[in-house]
């Protein structure tokens, strides 16, 4: 690990002046992810600015929306009373990731920034656009079964490792961050990249800007929701992949959905053509089928993660079979 | 007639682990905690090449870091005194650290950076910069299987289980009735202690060391630094006080505790190496990824009539590692007919080691499904196909079995488990969204005994200390050899404190290979009888009826000895003490194996039965229920055994389900390094589990009536995982582990 400085602020708006003067400063929250990265010579910041101690750590109701502030523990977000009820799609998301104690230190910010957990990223030796832009993409081909089937570049394939992430954009988040120019909303949507030819760049937070909080607004799929998690062990293991799945049932009748999938994307990927393809259509596993053929339209795999190509439609099938209750 | 088998419900009267307590409250000290004064830090630099030579080491900016002692590479090391000696073993020829500028695989340690602390350490080793001449490195198996070798061992020892070997025909399996010819693919696995390897060497004169380490034997390790370091072999002490888990992993000396000792000489203060979990991968063994070929052939009404199996195992460049993956097909079955071939393919990776189960859990995985294909092919139940080729004697050395309970072991856990729900159909059981099987495979592992010493010293307050070298890596040695001398004694377990890992106590073997509790727990016996004579010669001093008295029929009770022949012979303690004008009482007592090898064959016996769960559209695999019972001779410390059993399954749950070290051919690196990535079994992965023993006495092996348990449990298991799930699916997998993406 190399050398860095180490400050502790009380205010945003001396983060947004520390991040402000030192482009090479890092916010340091839970640091599950940043000190490991720090500890594998992967992330070197100058300067850590410590923002625990930021008032960012409250769960409330809005008007028509809950607000979950970035320095939340995970832990604490998903065994709150009030996103339990209103959001226990997140709820189901967050406890499906990493482990209990790492969910007791990681904050909501802090998880909405995760890096990838490709492991040529993290192996400094090898070849990583991410790590080392220009190097190029040791995962293309390389072991590539974790990687992305979905708006990848020959740059990178590697995925957004986030859990909760795909909750968020399943439940059509806002992020709220505060910056030198004020503060700003960014729908989740929006919040995380495709690589393209700077895979470096993982969101689309300016480096200066703070995230303060996530809102998420009101709906009614509270009774219908799952988060799909198929993995390699039944816990502490990243996705291979995840499905968000939440409806709005009327009778047998699906009045409204969202879909979002996990460990396919550099961003957390929202199923938009198979969301509309079932809305007003009854549950039954043959729509779902068929909404799993429109969700993996333009899927591309790389050679160990062919697999994706199967057992993503089938987690689709899956999670909407699980939410909707249907079984046939 | 009154259940004779061990099982949970028995655990409770059993005694505790004796150092538990030590070990939960964090008392007891690991060789990474150990602090001395002026201790310092080293990190080893890696090698990020798989083959070649390195032409240059920048050391300079490493040197000037804050806090840098010294930096030590092939350029300016000490030196092994050993490496300049003639005539070393050319098969077990370690990879000489430092001797050359030679890369044999990639994260081969070539440097080391002492520093006054481990971050000051781990900064100077990340500013070494090495250039390499690059040459081609090879680390695939399958595609290098044209490389393959007789090792040279085998040609050492014609008779052995690594030499091509044929009884009766070759090939006989092609002239029977029903015919099952696979291939079987279990890749690299490693033993993820959860200490990590961790040594602290310190030179206390010019030709005296102490080392902290992380062994599985104290003397053995001592041994080997003498030879490497021409020492006085009683000028090396090893303490091994706690080991938290090993494996195999800690069976031999590796490069990172050479490099401690040559920093330690260099810098002439105590130097402490801690590998990281990434280094554990790849630094200290791991069990090698091993391509299988398993023909096997029988009659209509299930009688094998032969076994071809052939093992390819890698190794690599700079020494052979073999070990027994054909020894269970040679002797599981009555098979008339068997041929086996062991090859070994020496590619850019380091040595393998040992690994729980060593051989024969490879071994098993391929013949244990072969045996399930082929209960398919006959459509007879795979319990009953094993029975109806039951070995009453060992075919291979064609002696009577010192004890073997097998049909007992599947009479039980087929019982336990419910085998009469399993479908003989595969793929015909739903519950709900998931696919129900059931699968069943045996394991079995050789039961040794060697020779070794306890001290005891019996003090004068009623309590017993005792000493041996022995390791205890986990399977609660000191609380079995606890039990023993309580029993054997009448002294409560706890006035008994049993020593253990330290080379300056009375010898004893390594602590592998399932021989610990057969040898130490031999002369743990003798040391008691030992002890008894004297205290019955003190007797006899005093009073009547002590003449002849006979150990086994004396014993301690409360603050007396009395000897259950004569009733009215009993003596204080506090008297024979007075008597004897000590204090306390030293005395030893050895043991060693006699000629039993040349009149039985010893082994343990495993049998596994599991019901697993596969999810229809996912593929993910949920173990439901796991029963296995084992036939060890008698149990002679029955949690401690439970435990290992535990452990044993957990092992062998990992090693079907998940259980896979990737290396990424194009850089020679190990790609799934850290604890994230390379994935053993969580407890949400691990069912209830029933732990059986049938604890039958074995009369030929020791005076405890025990054979060896640490091994055995493991083998079988994953065959038993991968029968279950072809059960579920009917998809056969024969390529570990079953992720997933196998099954759907």
């Amino acid at each position: 690990m190399n050398n860095f400085q180490y400050t502790r602020v009380k205010s945003p708006a001396t983060a947004i002046t520390e991040l402000s003067k030192n482009p090479a400063a890092k916010l340091l929250a839970g640091g599950t992810n940043l000190i490991d990265l720090m500890k594998y010579g992967v992330m070197s910041p100058d300067k850590l600015v410590d923002i625990n101690r930021l008032e960012f750590s409250d769960i409330k109701r809005g008007q028509g929306t809950l607000h979950i502030g970035s320095m939340v523990r995970n832990s604490v977000a998903a065994a709150d009373a009030t996103v339990l009820e209103y959001q226990p799609l997140l709820s189901q998301a967050m406890l499906a990731g990493a482990s209990a104690q790492l969910r007791n230190k990681a904050s909501m910010g802090g998880n909405l920034l995760q890096r990838t957990r490709c492991p040529y990223f993290y192996d400094i030796t090898a070849d990583c656009n991410k790590r080392a832009p220009g190097t190029g993409c040791s995962a293309l081909e390389g072991f590539n079964r974790m990687h992305a089937i979905f708006g990848a570049s020959s740059s990178c394939i590697a995925v957004n490792p986030s859990d909760m992430n795909v909750a968020l954009v399943a439940l059509d988040a806002v992020v709220q961050v505060s910056g030198p120019k004020g503060n700003r909303s960014i729908m989740m949507a929006d919040f995380h990249r495709l690589p393209g030819t700077h895979p470096e760049l993982d969101s689309t937070l300016d480096k200066k800007e703070i995230i303060t909080g996530i809102v998420i607004p009101d709906n009614a799929f509270a009774k219908h929701t799952t988060y799909l998690k198929v993995r390699d062990r039944a816990s502490y293991a990243f996705a291979l992949i995840s499905v968000a799945a939440a409806l709005e049932m009327d009778g047998s009748t699906i009045k409204d959905l969202r879909l979002a999938m996990g460990g396919v994307a550099h961003k957390p990927w929202r199923l938009t053509e198979a969301e509309n393809f079932l809305k007003g259509k009854t549950a039954s596993v043959a729509n779902f089928k068929l909404a799993a053929e429109l969700a993996m339209k333009g899927a591309k795999s790389y050679g160990h993660n062919d697999f994706k190509l199967k057992l993503a439609p089938n987690s689709i099938i899956q999670a909407l079979k699980t939410a909707s209750g249907v079984k046939a | 007639m009154a259940k004779k088998y061990l099982d949970n419900a028995d655990m409770a009267r059993a005694i505790s682990r004796v150092d538990g307590r030590a070990k939960v409250m964090g008392a007891a000290k690991y060789a990474a905690e150990v602090q001395l004064p002026d201790l310092t830090y080293a990190v080893l630099v890696e090698s990020s090449i798989g083959q070649g030579t390195i032409t240059s080491l920048d050391t300079k900016k490493a040197e000037w870091a804050p806090g840098v002692i010294s930096v030590i590479s092939h350029l300016n090391t000490p030196g092994v005194p050993e490496y300049k000696l003639e005539n070393q073993d050319v098969i077990q020829k370690q990879l000489r650290v430092f001797d050359d500028a030679n890369i044999y695989f990639n994260g081969q340690p070539i440097a080391v950076v002492i520093a006054d602390t481990l971050e000051r350490a781990q900064y100077g080793a990340s500013l070494v910069k090495a250039t390499y001449k690059k040459e081609n490195h090879l680390t695939n198996l399958e595609s290098n299987l044209s490389r393959a070798a007789v090792p040279k061992k085998a040609k050492a020892d014609p008779k052995g289980f690594t030499s091509d070997f044929i009884r009766g025909k070759a090939g006989a399996y092609k002239d029977a009735a029903v015919q099952v010819e696979e291939e079987y693919i279990q890749p690299s696995e490693v033993h993820h202690p959860m200490e990590l390897h961790s040594i602290i060497a310190n030179w206390e004169a010019a030709d005296k060391l102490t080392l902290v380490d992380k062994t599985q034997g104290s003397q053995q390790t001592a041994a080997s630094i003498s030879k490497s370091f021409q020492l006085p072999v009683e000028n090396v002490k090893v303490l091994a006080t706690y080991v938290g888990g090993a494996f195999g992993s800690a069976l031999r000396v590796w490069p990172h505790e050479i490099v401690a000792i040559l920093a330690a000489k260099k810098v002439q203060k105590p130097v402490k190496l801690v590998l990281s979990r990434n280094q554990m991968s790849y630094m200290v063994g791991y069990r090698p990824h091993t391509l299988q070929k398993v023909a096997l052939g029988a009659s209509k009404d299930g009688k094998l009539v032969g076994i071809s199996h052939e093992s390819y195992g890698k190794t690599s460049m700079y020494e052979e590692f073999t070990e027994n993956v054909l020894q269970m097909t040679r002797m599981m079955y009555d098979v008339p007919n068997i041929d086996t071939k062991y090859r070994i393919v020496p590619l850019n990776v380091s040595t393998p080691a040992p690994m729980r189960g060593p051989g024969e859990a490879t071994g098993s995985f391929a013949l244990e499904c072969a045996m399930d294909e082929l209960s398919y092919k006959l459509n007879i139940d795979p319990v009953e196909l094993r029975l109806i080729n039951y070995a009453a004697e060992d075919p291979d050395k064609k002696m009577a079995w010192s004890s073997n309970y097998l049909k007992e072991c599947y009479r039980l856990g087929a019982e336990k488990i419910g085998w009469n729900k399993r479908k003989a159909e595969a793929g015909t059981v739903q519950d709900g969204e998931w696919k129900v099987g059931y699968g069943v495979a045996t394991g079995t592992f050789g039961a040794f005994r060697s020779a070794a010493t306890v001290k005891a010293t019996y003090k004068a307050d009623g309590s017993l200390l005792l000493q041996s070298a022995i390791a205890d890596i986990g399977p609660g040695t000191a609380t079995a050899m606890t039990a023993i001398a309580a029993e054997n004694l009448g002294i409560p377990p706890e006035k008994i404190v049993f020593q253990l890992g330290n080379s300056t106590f009375p010898k004893a073997p390594m602590q592998g290979g399932s021989n610990s509790l057969a040898t130490v727990g031999s002369a743990t016996v003798a040391v008691c009888t030992n002890l008894k004579v004297e205290l019955a010669k003190l007797a006899a001093q005093q009073k009547s009826g002590w003449n002849n008295a006979v150990p086994d029929h004396v014993k301690i009770s409360g603050a007396d000895l009395v000897n259950s022949d004569e009733t009215s012979a009993k003596v204080s303690l506090a008297s024979l003490f007075s008597q004897s004008g000590q204090l306390e009482m030293v005395i030893s007592g050895s043991a060693a194996q006699g000629d039993e090898k040349n009149k039985y064959s010893f082994y343990s016996y495993s049998v596994h039965f599991i019901e697993a769960h596969v999810h229809e559209l996912t593929g993910v695999v949920r173990i439901k229920n796991a029963v296995s019972v084992v036939d060890c001779g008698t149990v002679v410390s029955p949690k401690t055994a439970r435990s290992q059993l535990m452990g044993g399954i957990v092992g062998g749950i990992g090693m079907a389900l998940m259980e896979e070290a990737v290396i990424d051919d194009r850089t020679g690196r190990t790609v799934n390094a850290s604890f994230g990535d390379y994935h053993v079994p969580v407890n949400a992965d691990i069912p209830q589990m029933e732990m059986l023993f049938v604890n039958e006495r074995d009369e030929h092996l020791n005076p405890m009536g025990s054979k060896g348990l640490g091994e055995v449990v493991i083998i079988g298991v994953a065959p038993a995982v991968a029968n279950a799930v072809y059960n579920a699916t009917g998809i056969r997998v024969r390529h570990l582990p079953i992720t997933p993406d196998k099954l759907i």
